[in-house]
Formats: structure tokens, sequence, C-alpha cells
């Protein structure tokens, strides 16, 4: 199979999956730094290269409200939003996810205002993470389009809708190799559209959305939750399969060198990248570091990642969003209660980074492979949890 | 040649610092490199100081933070010098080219520089003369190829010809133009 | 029984159309209309006013009450010119 090599933003590299899916309709209201995503999707949509009924909606809770809407009378549907744009719709996220419709978000990441910023951080997808959607964080373009095109195949596997986020600028506006699938394996790969039902199939009539009261609601949650549990299961068919007819296989997380490691980070997105140059460095110092990078947030795989990383000595976990508990990221949380089943349960510690797109450097990554060596030997944490890079 | 080369381009608002990150990274990315080019992103304003980044290697690129320690600084715009410090990071080995009329004597002196290996290249006159227009970027391509050898230079010339030509689609003068400009830079630029 | 979160289609579709029709709201009713077919001209006012389709009608004239879905509003009643609806309390009517 002929792949072509381009040199794209993962803003582009996410427009181009969209353009090779061809959905049949996409609603957006483009906001900065997902703008160019939704702006080249509309020149294909202007070009006749899709057969895609675009939709310039008058807001992000309009345009996901117009996705509901197409997804439910049976199209494919996909959009592209950020930050506050997904804060907007997070309404709409909930009544998507509730009437089980596979819609696919090209989001990328950026701190939610105020103070006004449109930069990177995680706090946009972080507050949406309990609205029944499929979350994956992407390191860099190549992984933003390659998780676009798998998210649609998910998402319609299960009947759950699907956001692929990039970080912003840092990825979004970064442009890297990328390598892009032919168009005609992009759509056999992703196969038949697979609708949980149709509004318009007008032999089969359905109502949709009645009111839901104490006799039925419940019932319907409980459905929503075994479409994640089953989520599970169809990311890691998908990834292999994407794997072996592409070269490249994905799953919940990579593990970076971990094999022997005993001091881990944890990280999402682009960070993950600097990390693996920290580790390769401090490797060659002898240090036992690795990496462990959450690619699937949502489903959570509490299982797979109690069994991968229960055997660390010390764990720091890097989170790009701040929970605004007093104790520290979603991230955080999330793993350290995976590992609370664990015998061994080790040490683990929390590390806020890089909110506002305030940037990271592998020094300060290194700095927090030095803490957790320290902690490691001691078998005490001082500080469970971090500011990375803030002024005092 | 280190494992990743880095180059920070600064230039103001409108004078496509941006533009020539993204033809260079297009450029290394045809002869088989692996490529980043990114700006650095802010409001953006015409005439304000900005920068952009390219990286560039034979193995992929997993870093993702802002470069600090650039093997080449590009300063598009001479007059930048007066306010920013250009050579920041820059390590006493590194390449500083610069868009100006004078030598690289002349600006070593005036800027009392130590160190870093000085170049110049009159971009202004040359785009002026080719383009029409005082654009510094494209002429800056061709003598960022000449004095680093970084990427083969009429390998870089055929993709930023085809690149060009999507971009000013239906004005082939502008793309005959900008071509020249890189040509022309690629022989004056002045070394020490 | 209702169906358990197996059973159910997934999405909150009600799948069976005309389903309110199982919903019986004619135990809503305290009062209940009466026609009184001797003053009745068919004028068919209670037919066009009736909230819940309620009203019988077979060859353009009036001919009774669907008490299973009539909620006993009273509109009927109110709406009909020539007094020919009178609502009479469900206690009574036992």
């Amino acid at each position: 199979m002929e792949k072509m090599i381009v040199a794209k933003t993962g803003n582009e590299a996410m427009a181009e999956a969209m353009r090779q899916i061809n959905p049949d309709v996409v609603a957006a209201y483009p906001i900065t730094p997902a703008t160019e995503v939704v702006q080249i999707f509309s020149s294909f949509v202007a070009d006749g290269r899709v057969d895609t009924e675009f939709v310039p909606a008058e807001s992000e809770h309009s345009a996901l409200s117009a996705c509901v809407g197409a997804a439910a009378a049976g199209g494919r549907v996909m959009t592209s939003t950020a930050s506050q744009g997904l804060a907007l719709m997070h309404e709409v996220l909930f009544i998507a996810a509730g009437l089980r419709l596979p819609i696919v978000i090209c989001e990328v990441n950026r701190s939610l205002s105020g103070p006004i910023n449109i930069h990177c951080d995680h706090s946009d997808t972080m507050a949406s993470r309990d609205s029944g959607w499929i979350q994956i964080y992407s390191e860099d373009s190549q992984e933003a389009y390659d998780n676009t095109i798998q998210a649609m195949k998910i998402a319609e596997k299960v009947f759950l809708p699907a956001i692929v986020s990039v970080d912003a600028f840092i990825i979004s506006h970064s442009m890297e190799r990328l390598e892009i699938l032919p168009d005609e394996e992009v759509q056999a790969f992703i196969g038949e559209h697979r609708k949980p039902y149709d509004l318009l199939d007008v032999d089969n009539p359905i109502t949709l959305g009645g009111l839901d009261l104490q006799d039925y609601f419940f019932e319907h949650k409980r459905q929503e939750i075994e479409a994640m549990k089953e989520a599970k299961a169809a990311v890691i068919e998908v990834g292999k399969e994407f794997g072996e007819k592409f070269g490249t296989s994905y799953g919940f997380f990579e593990e970076y060198r971990m094999e022997d490691a005993d001091l881990a980070i944890i990280a999402l997105g682009s960070t993950a990248g600097t990390t693996k140059v920290v580790v390769n460095a401090l490797r060659e110092k002898g240090m036992k570091v690795g990496l462990f990078k959450i690619r699937v947030f949502r489903p959570l795989a509490s299982e797979e990642i109690k069994k991968s990383l229960e055997h660390m000595k010390a764990i720091a976990i890097l989170d790009r969003a701040d929970g605004m508990s007093s104790f520290g990221g979603p991230v955080f949380h999330e793993i350290r209660s995976c590992l609370y089943e664990s015998e061994k349960r080790p040490i683990v510690t929390n590390y806020i980074y890089g909110l506002g797109g305030r940037d990271i450097f592998p020094e300060e990554i290194e700095s927090v492979y030095k803490d957790l060596e320290k902690v490691a030997e001691k078998g005490e944490v001082k500080n469970l949890i971090n500011y990375l890079g803030v002024r005092e | 040649m280190k494992e990743i080369f880095e180059i920070r381009w600064h230039g103001r608002g409108g004078q496509g610092a941006k533009t020539a990150a993204l033809l260079f990274g297009d450029a290394a990315l045809s002869t088989g490199k692996y490529i980043q080019a990114f700006p650095e992103y802010g409001p953006e304003r015409m005439g304000a100081p900005v920068q952009s980044f390219d990286r560039m290697s034979d193995k992929p690129i997993t870093i993702h933070c802002g470069i600090t320690n650039p093997d080449i600084v590009i300063v598009l715009d001479s007059t930048l010098m007066k306010t920013i410090d250009v050579t920041d990071g820059l390590p006493d080995d590194g390449y500083l080219l610069i868009n100006t009329h004078k030598s690289p004597a002349e600006i070593r002196k005036e800027f009392n520089i130590k160190g870093k290996k000085i170049a110049t290249c009159d971009a202004y006159k040359i785009s002026e003369e080719t383009i029409g227009k005082r654009i510094p970027n494209t002429p800056m391509l061709g003598a960022l190829i000449k004095v680093t050898s970084i990427l083969d230079f009429n390998q870089m010339l055929k993709d930023t010809e085809e690149k060009l030509k999507k971009k000013f689609l239906g004005r082939p003068e502008i793309v005959k133009g900008n071509l020249e400009s890189i040509k022309k830079a690629y022989e004056e630029v002045k070394q020490e | 029984m209702k169906k358990g979160w197996k059973e159910l289609p997934i999405g909150t579709q009600i799948i069976k159309p005309g389903s309110s029709e199982d919903f019986k709201t004619g135990d809503w009713r305290i009062e209940k209309p009466i026609i009184d077919f001797d003053k009745c001209i068919h004028c068919l006012i209670c037919w066009i006013y009736c909230p819940d389709s309620s009203i019988y009608v077979n060859d353009n004239k009036v001919t009774g009450i669907n008490y299973d879905f009539c909620k006993g509003c009273a509109i009927c009643a109110e709406e009909c010119p020539k007094d020919a609806i009178t609502m009479q309390s469900e206690v009574e009517s036992e």
C-alpha cells in the first residue's frame, strides 16, 4: 500500500482524516485553535471533494445540537471544537451520549477561561470526561490522524460518541511528518456506516428524546455505562486491526521502556513525546525509568493500568489540568484509584504542569524522575501534589 | 551534525517568518528527513517581533517543547537586534544569519558579538530586485542552505517551486521571482 | 413488570409507534362530560376543541365520548353553543 508522506499540522491532519471519512454531516462553529480544522474541511466541501452537508452554526451549542439531529436521522456525523466551544457544547455532550449517537469531535486542547488564554492545557476535555464520550489523546499529528480514523470506527461499534484531541499549538499548529493512507483504504477500514437507529426510516418509526423519569432513566444510563465497558474491547480490536492493516498498532496506552523500569511518569498528549527524550537520556545514565502514555482516558482501562503499573517503585502523574479540589488533577485521581486494589500499591505523586500553554522542557521532566528516585529510596513522600514550572 | 538540527527564525509580523519555517520544513521532509516547523503563537500584529522554529533529524522527532538552544538563528529584520538579544541560547559554534546590507565583521563590531559564526545577506535588496517587494523570507532560505549545507540546494529549490506554485496559483511571476531570490541569496550571502 | 436495562432498546428509543394509546389518561378525571343528544346540533365544536381527541364522530355526527382518554377538562362543556354537554361528578356517577 502506498502511503503518502507529507508535512502537515495537527489541524491539517485531522481535517484530512475527516475528508477521507467523508461524513454525511459536519455542523461546526470554528474556534481558535481548532479553526483550521473547520476552515480546511469547509474548503473540501466547497471544492466538491466530500459529499458532506456542511452546516455553519451560530454557536457550538447549536453545532453539536445539529450534529445530534443529523446523527439521530441516521447520518455519519463529525465536528471540531476547542476549549470554550467544548464548554458551550457541554449540555449537548450528555445528550449525544445518552441518545447513543456515534458522533466524532476533532478537539484541540486549550485552556478554559478565565483568565482568558488560547494555549494548551487539558482543562477543557477533562471537564467533559464524565459526559459519556470516549476520549482519545494524541501525542503528535500522526496520532491525531490515526486516532480520528479509529475513533469513527470505535464509536460506531459501541454507539457512543468520541473526542479525539491534540495539544493546542504544540500539535495543532506544528507541522510534522505525516503518513497519509489512500482514501479507499480509510473507507474500507471504517466500513459501512453503523447507526443505532434511524429517525428517517419510515418503515420502522421510533420516538426519541422522550421524558425519561424515575422509572426508566437509570436503566438507560446503565446501558450507557455498559457501552463504555464494551468500548474497551472495541478500542483494542480497532487498534489491533489498524496495526495489521497499516503498520502501527494502538491500545489504551503506550508503554515506553517500561519493561524493567522502577520509576515511571504518566503523561497524555505531546508531553509524552518530550518525556521519551528524557527517558532515553536517563537510561543512558543507568536509571531504570519509563514512560506510561495514556492514549485512551475514556473508557478508563483500570484493570490493565493496575497490571502494568503495580510493580513500579514510584510513579509521577503529570496532569495538564487541576481538579480545583485542593487534591491534584484528574489523571492523578483516577490512576491512583486504579492502583488501590493492588496489594503492592506503589507510591504515586502528582505534578500539575503546563497550564495555559506554559512550556515544559526536558530539564523539568528530568527533575521529576530525580524526585521519584529520592521518593523511592526513602519510601516516603514529602510533597504529594507538586506544581511544575510555576513561579513561586 | 547533532541528532536534531534546530533553527530559530526572528522576524516581524507579516515578514513571513512562519512561512519560511514551513517552507524549510517541507523541503527537508522531501529529502527524507523528519521535521517539525512551528511558530511561536501570540496575538498576531503586523510589525511586532515574532519567532518561528524548525527541527530536522534523520530519526523520528518526539520532543515537543520550544527551541531554546538553536543551531542557527536567522534574523529577517536586523532592526530587531536593537531590542532583542537574538543570540540568546545560541551556542558559541552556532550560526547567526542576518538580513542586512552590512558585512559580518561590521555586525560583529556593532553588536559586540563574541564567538558564533556570523553570515549576512541583503535579502531586502535581493527581494526587491527579484520579487519587486521587500519580502526577506525566501531569499534567506537560500542563504541558510549555503551557510549550513544541511540540505541539497537543488532539491530544496525544486520542492519550494512546487509549494509556491500551489500557494500562488495562476501567478507564475511570483513563483519565478521567489526562486530567483533564493538562488541570488545563495550566491551572495557573506560569511566570515 | 417493566423491562430491565438489558432488554430495553438503547438510546431512549420508543420503538412502538402510537404507544400513547396504552397510557389511559381517563382515570385523571374527577368530572365527566355527558352529552344531551336532544340538544346537540352536531356543530363539532367540541370535537375541534377537545385537547385529547376524545370526541367520537361518525358520518359528521357526534356519537359519544372516549372516556379512556377524556381527562375531564370541561372545555367541551364550556364551548358547546347549545349547552348540550354538562359535567357530572365522577363520585356521583358511580
